[in-house]
């Protein structure tokens, strides 16, 4: 629900991003990482991009979504597992002290940017 | 309905319901992995240049909510972070609150709607200031953000409140994502609702440090399996305090008025 808001970070960051030397750069791809268990629909945030993006140098940028998934660790026996589900008890021990190592991710990676003057 | 799902899964298998089906060269490789996207290759040949960030996309408010904490513990004040679905009876839950707690502690709330200054109204009731936080104005925000409790904040003298209470806007999805600042985190659930609901919702069950289970005093009248509620809770969270609990006949509120007056002078 909060993808617009989103989608307005990502072309705030990105455009920070552009190095002083490429005043005229247009950015063709936004590589981004989004956990499992992140509150964002994909689907909607591509939406909101493709319009926030409008008359910006993000105008025919491209987001590109990894999906990271939900690992946890048993802080009890050590074994760590991806879950398709979120129960945070562990599969082995049954211990319910558990660490979420990733799948929470909300993260810009990295642009990739065309000079237009070069 | 099932039928969209499948074609779903099937055309666009990844999050990001761009790329059209194709098979993957490993198994691992659907959990997110490595793809060779041909269709840019051609102009990275030609000068596109990659430049690394790393940054999270929810820095600013990050940022914000740090310094909100620190403020906060500067002035000696506690703040609790009430979220849940709309409906499920946070105001109830915090109205009855104040009244059992207000005598002895100097608190204020802060209340976030989309509209309406009605939770408000009915929170002033207990003397604690309150200040309505009405976001059609942040452009009808689901949530309130770092940015939005710091600006709250200010119309509080912060010297003389223990405790500040802050009912979210009724969502269960984006307020888990926006840190404030604040010391706890309270999702409340009802009965009213469906059992599988933590599972649902999983990562505000999860960053969440209690649960209560309002409205119990309708379990009579209803087919609600509440053990089964519980469970998915503790599935998610299991070491997450559950309290059950009514608004309405206020029963159950001594062990959470409990267990937050432990956490708050703790």
């Amino acid at each position: 629900m909060h993808e617009m808001g989103i989608a307005m970070q990502i072309i705030e960051i990105s455009i920070a991003s552009i190095p002083a030397d490429l005043k005229n750069a247009q950015i063709k791809k936004v590589n981004l990482k989004v956990g499992k268990l992140a509150a964002v629909v994909p689907e909607s945030l591509h939406f909101c991009f493709q319009i926030a993006a409008q008359d910006t140098p993000l105008c025919d940028a491209q987001l590109n979504i990894e999906e990271i998934p939900l690992k946890i660790r048993c802080t009890d026996c050590n074994v760590e597992w991806i879950a398709h589900e979120p129960v945070f008890v562990c599969r082995k021990c049954n211990g319910t002290s558990v660490e979420m190592l990733s799948g929470r991710e909300l993260d810009i990676t990295s642009i990739e940017v065309v000079d237009k003057d070069s | 309905m099932l039928e969209i799902m499948y074609k779903n899964q099937r055309y666009f298998h990844h999050k990001d319901f761009q790329k059209p089906h194709h098979s993957h060269s490993s198994v691992n490789d659907s959990m997110g992995g490595q793809h060779t996207d041909t269709s840019l290759l051609g102009e990275a040949n030609a000068k596109t240049k990659e430049i690394k960030i790393v940054r999270k996309v929810l820095d600013v408010n990050d940022t914000i909510a740090h310094q909100n904490r620190e403020l906060f513990r500067e002035k000696g004040v506690f703040v609790i972070n009430v979220m849940s679905s709309p409906g499920s009876g946070k105001t109830a839950i915090l109205v009855k609150t104040l009244s059992h707690i207000a005598p002895k502690l100097k608190c204020a709330v802060i209340v976030g709607d989309i509209c309406t200054s009605n939770d408000a109204d009915r929170l002033s009731g207990s003397g604690a200031p309150v200040v309505q936080v009405n976001t059609d104005a942040f452009g009808g925000d689901c949530h309130l953000a770092a940015h939005v409790i710091k600006t709250a904040a200010d119309n509080f003298n912060l010297d003389d409140i223990d405790l500040l209470i802050v009912e979210n806007i009724g969502n269960l999805v984006c307020p888990a994502e926006f840190d404030m600042g604040e010391n706890l985190r309270i999702v409340v659930l009802s009965v009213t609702e469906g059992e599988d609901k933590p599972l649902k919702y999983p990562l505000m069950f999860r960053v969440c440090d209690a649960a209560l289970l309002n409205k119990i005093d309708l379990l009579p009248y209803l087919d609600y399996d509440r053990k089964a509620a519980v469970q998915n809770i503790l599935r998610v969270n299991p070491q997450m305090p559950v309290f059950e609990i009514s608004a309405k006949t206020e029963k159950g509120f001594d062990s959470w008025i409990k267990w937050l007056m432990q956490k708050l002078h703790g």
